[in-house]
C-alpha cells in the first residue's frame, strides 16, 4: 500500500504551549486512518495544519509525493467538529459557492450536487435557507460540501455527532463507499466503537505526542495480554481451580451466556492456548474459549492512563 | 472564476439581498426628504406676535420703540407709559405680555445706561435684550450728539463702511463666501467618507462576527486564505455601499425635485418689489451668481474628485481592515466596543479637525499636519484641497496613507487569521499583539 499523507517531524506551537510535539504519521492511500486521542491532544491542530489552515512551525507535510501546498485544497475535503453553514443563505447556492472555492468550475458543481442530493434524498432543498433546517439536515449538507469535489483526502472530524442512528448509518455507508471508490480517509473522533467498525489504521495522541501508530490489528497483537474467557461447567470447582492456578494466573470474568457455567478470564503468560484446553477439559465442559483481544477502547484507556 | 471575485459575489448579493439593506436604502431617502420637509414646513410657519409693554417715564424713547412696529415683525411695541408700572408688573400674566420694559423718569444719560429693566415671565432672547439695548443706546448717543451740538448728519456722513473685495494674485476677482462653499465642498466629501467607513466598515465586523458565530468559517478558511476571505469581504461589502449610495442619490435627487414641483417654491424675487428694482437686482443676482458659478469652475475639480476617488479607497480600506480584524478578534458585538473606541475617535477628530481648523486657515500647521497623518488624512487632507494643496503636501499624504493601508491590511489579516479561530474569551489588547507574533 502506497502512501497518500505523511506528516513529517511537525511542530506547533501557540506561544509556550506546544500543540503539537514532533508528531509523524504515515497514512497509506485507501485506508480509514483514526485519529484518536483525548479532548487538548493536538487533533484537531494537525486537521488544522493539513487543511492548510495554520501553518506547522516546523516540519514538513508530503500529500501524495508533493509537498502540501495551496493547491492542494481541492485535493481535501474537511468536515470539521464545528459545523456551521450561512444560515440566511438558500442550501444551493450555497453549496454552488463552496464548491466553486474548493476549484470546480459552477456547472461542474451543479452536476455534482445534483448527483449527491440524489443520492441522500434531499432533492427538495435546494432552496431551502439553512435556518429553516435541522440540525441534522444541515449536517447532510455539510457532508455533501465536503466530498462534492471528489477529493482525495477526506478529512472528517467527529462526522457522526448530531446524526441519528438511521441517518449516521447513511453516512457510516457513505464513508465507506467513498473509500471503496479510492478516496483516503482521516477519521478523528471519540466514539471508539466507530473506530473498531470502521478504521483499518490508527494513530494516537496524548499531550502533543504521538504514542500509538500502526494497522489496527498490528496494534492490536502488541497490546494483547495472551489472555483468555473461559466459560466451563465443572463438577469439582475447587479441583479445577487448583489446576489452573498452578499454571496460570485466573481472575473472574464478566462475558453474556446463558448457561451457569463458571467464567474465568486466564492469562496464559508464555504457554499456548492447547495446554489450557488440555487442563481445561480434564475436569469438566468447556462452553466457551476466547481469545481476549484489547478493543480500541482499552488500547486508548491504558495508553492514556499510562503517562 | 478567481476566488477572491467569487467572494466579492457572495458577499455583494449577501448584502443586497438582506431585508434590512433593502429596507434601509428605500426608507432613508424617504426619511431624510421627510425631516427636511418637516423642517422647512416649521420654519415657514409664522412665529406667534410677541407683545412688549413699554412704560417709559422719561418719554424719550417709546417713540423710537413704536417706530419699530410692523405687521412682519416678531414683537410688538405697546406704549403703556401712562398706566401704573405696578399694576403693569402684576399684569404681565393677565394680558398676556411678553415682558414690560421699564424706563425710569430721567433724562440723565448715566441713570439711563443702568437703571432701564426688563420685567418677563420668561427669559427673553440674547437677540432681543441686544436691539431694545441698541435702540436705547442710539438715542441716548443722538441726544448726547446734540447736546454737544455736533451735527448728527454731518456726523453720519463722516463714518465710514469698508467692504474688501477679494481678488487672487492672478487678478481675477474673487467672491466672498467662497471659502465657505470651498469647506462645504470639501467638507461634503470628507463627511460622506467618514460615514461610508462608519456603516460598511461595520458591516464588513458584522459579516465577520457571523461567519465566526455560524462557524463556517474554518470550512472556508481550509479552501480559501485568511487574507482573501477579508479583501474579498471588504471589497464586496464596499461595493453594495456604493449601490446603497448610489440608489440613495437617485432617490433624493427625485424625491427633491418632486417636493420642489408640489410645493411650488418661489425661486424668483417678490412681486412686491417694482419692476425696475426687480430688474436691476436680477440683474446684479446674475451677475454675483455668474460670478459664483466662474469661481466654483475655477476650484481644481479634477483634482477634488480625483483625491475624494483615492482617498475613499485607501480611508475606507485601511478603516474596513481594522474592523474586518477586530471582528475577527471578538466572538459577539457587544465585545467589540472596547476595541472600536480608538477607531471612531480619529475618525470624529478628523472632522472637527476639518470643520474648525481648515475653515480658520486651510494652511496652517494643524491643517497641514492632520492632512498628512494617515487616520486623520482622508476626511483633513479632501477639506484643503479646494483651497488648492501643493503637489508635493498631496504626494506625501498619499504615499503615507497606502503604505499606513499596506500594512494595516498585514496587521489586521495577521489578527484576523488566528482571531478567526479563537473561541470563547474575549481578547486583550496584549493578546492581540500575541496574535500577530503567531
Amino acid at each position: 500500500m502506497s502512501t497518500l499523507l505523511e506528516v513529517n517531524k511537525v511542530v506547533k506551537q501557540y506561544g509556550d504551549y506546544v500543540a503539537l510535539n514532533e508528531v509523524s504519521l504515515t497514512v497509506p492511500k485507501g485506508s480509514i486512518y483514526g485519529l484518536l486521542g483525548p479532548n487538548g491532544a493536538g487533533k484537531t491542530s494537525l486537521i488544522r495544519i493539513i487543511n492548510q489552515i495554520t501553518l506547522p512551525d516546523s516540519g514538513e507535510i508530503i500529500l501524495d509525493g508533493e509537498k502540501l501546498q495551496p493547491k492542494h485544497v481541492q485535493y481535501i475535503g474537511y468536515l470539521p467538529e464545528e459545523r456551521g453553514l450561512y444560515t440566511s443563505m438558500k442550501v444551493g447556492e450555497q453549496c454552488l459557492y463552496l464548491a466553486q472555492m474548493k476549484g470546480l468550475s459552477k456547472a461542474e458543481a451543479k452536476k455534482q450536487l445534483e448527483y449527491w442530493f440524489d443520492r441522500l434524498g434531499i432533492q427538495g432543498w435546494w432552496n431551502k435557507k439553512i435556518q429553516e433546517l435541522s440540525k441534522g439536515m444541515a449536517q447532510k449538507i455539510q457532508f455533501v460540501v465536503c466530498v462534492l469535489h471528489k477529493p482525495k483526502l477526506l478529512i472528517f472530524d467527529e462526522p457522526f455527532s448530531g446524526f441519528d442512528p438511521v441517518n449516521a448509518n447513511v453516512i457510516k455507508d457513505e464513508i465507506l463507499a467513498l473509500r471503496d471508490e479510492g478516496a483516503t480517509i482521516i477519521f478523528s473522533t471519540h466514539r471508539m466503537e466507530s473506530v473498531e467498525e470502521l478504521c483499518d489504521h490508527i494513530a494516537l495522541i496524548h499531550k502533543s505526542n504521538k504514542l500509538i501508530e500502526g494497522k489496527l490489528d498490528d496494534v492490536k497483537r502488541q497490546f494483547k495480554t495472551n489472555s483468555f474467557e473461559v466459560g466451563i461447567v465443572s463438577e469439582n470447582v475447587e479441583g479445577l481451580m487448583y489446576d489452573i492456578t498452578q499454571k496460570f494466573t485466573v481472575s473472574p470474568a464478566n462475558f453474556k451466556s446463558l448457561g451457569k457455567e463458571l467464567k474465568l478470564e486466564i492469562q496464559l503468560g508464555n504457554a499456548m492456548p492447547n495446554e489450557l484446553l488440555q487442563v481445561l477439559t480434564q475436569r469438566g465442559q468447556v462452553t466457551h474459549f476466547v481469545e481476549k483481544i484489547p478493543s480500541v477502547n482499552d488500547i486508548f484507556i491504558q495508553t492514556v492512563s499510562e503517562k | 472564476m478567481s476566488i477572491i471575485s467569487l467572494i466579492i459575489k457572495r458577499e455583494f448579493i449577501a448584502k443586497v439581498r438582506n431585508k434590512s439593506f433593502i429596507v434601509m436604502t428605500f426608507l432613508s431617502p424617504l426619511l431624510f426628504v421627510g425631516i427636511a420637509a418637516f423642517v422647512g414646513y416649521l420654519s415657514s410657519m409664522k412665529a406667534e406676535t410677541k407683545r412688549i409693554a413699554i412704560h417709559d417715564e422719561s418719554g424719550l424713547f417709546v417713540k423710537e420703540f413704536i417706530a419699530q412696529n410692523n405687521p412682519k415683525s416678531e414683537y410688538k411695541y405697546l406704549d403703556l407709559s401712562l398706566i401704573d408700572s405696578k399694576f403693569l408688573k402684576d399684569s404681565i400674566t393677565n394680558e398676556n405680555y411678553e415682558g414690560l420694559l421699564l424706563i425710569p423718569n430721567t433724562t440723565n444719560a448715566a441713570d439711563l445706561e443702568n437703571k432701564i429693566q426688563f420685567i418677563s415671565n420668561s427669559s427673553p432672547s440674547i437677540s432681543f435684550i441686544e436691539k431694545v439695548q441698541d435702540i436705547v443706546a442710539n438715542k441716548i448717543t443722538k441726544t448726547n450728539l446734540v447736546e454737544a451740538n455736533l451735527d448728527t448728519l454731518a456726523i453720519r456722513n463722516a463714518q465710514s463702511k469698508v467692504n474688501i473685495s477679494l481678488a487672487k494674485a492672478s487678478g481675477e476677482q474673487s467672491v466672498k463666501g467662497l471659502n465657505e462653499i470651498k469647506i462645504a465642498i470639501g467638507g461634503g466629501f470628507g463627511y460622506l467618507i467618514m460615514m461610508f467607513i462608519i456603516i460598511y466598515g461595520n458591516m464588513v465586523m458584522r459579516s465577520v462576527i457571523e461567519e465566526k458565530t455560524n462557524r463556517i468559517i474554518e470550512i472556508i478558511i481550509s479552501s480559501v486564505k485568511p487574507f482573501q476571505l477579508m479583501i474579498g469581504k471588504i471589497i464586496g461589502t464596499s461595493l453594495a455601499g456604493i449601490l446603497q449610495f448610489f440608489i440613495w442619490a437617485i432617490i433624493g435627487l427625485s424625491l427633491m425635485f418632486a417636493a420642489s414641483l408640489f410645493f411650488g417654491v418661489n425661486v424668483g424675487p417678490t412681486a412686491r418689489v417694482s419692476p425696475e428694482l426687480m430688474d436691476q437686482a436680477q440683474h446684479e443676482l446674475s451677475g454675483t451668481a455668474q460670478m459664483y458659478i466662474k469661481e466654483l469652475w475655477n476650484l481644481p475639480i479634477a483634482s477634488i474628485l480625483i483625491g475624494f476617488v483615492v482617498y475613499f479607497i485607501g480611508g475606507y480600506f485601511l478603516y474596513s481592515s481594522f474592523y474586518a480584524a477586530i471582528g475577527a478578534a471578538v466572538d459577539n458585538q457587544t465585545d467589540s466596543q472596547q476595541f472600536l473606541l480608538p477607531i471612531i475617535m480619529p475618525l470624529m477628530l478628523s472632522v472637527y479637525v476639518g470643520f474648525f481648523s481648515v475653515i480658520n486657515d486651510p494652511h496652517g500647521t494643524l491643517a497641514v499636519v492632520f492632512s498628512m497623518i494617515p487616520l486623520t488624512s482622508p476626511i483633513v487632507m479632501l477639506m484643503r484641497i479646494p483651497f488648492g494643496v501643493p503637489l508635493w503636501q498631496i504626494a506625501i499624504s498619499v504615499s503615507l496613507l497606502f503604505a499606513t493601508f499596506f500594512s494595516v491590511v498585514w496587521f489586521a489579516a495577521k489578527i484576523y487569521r488566528v482571531g478567526i479561530l479563537m473561541y470563547g474569551k474575549k481578547p486583550t489588547w496584549k493578546e492581540l499583539y500575541k496574535w500577530l507574533k503567531y
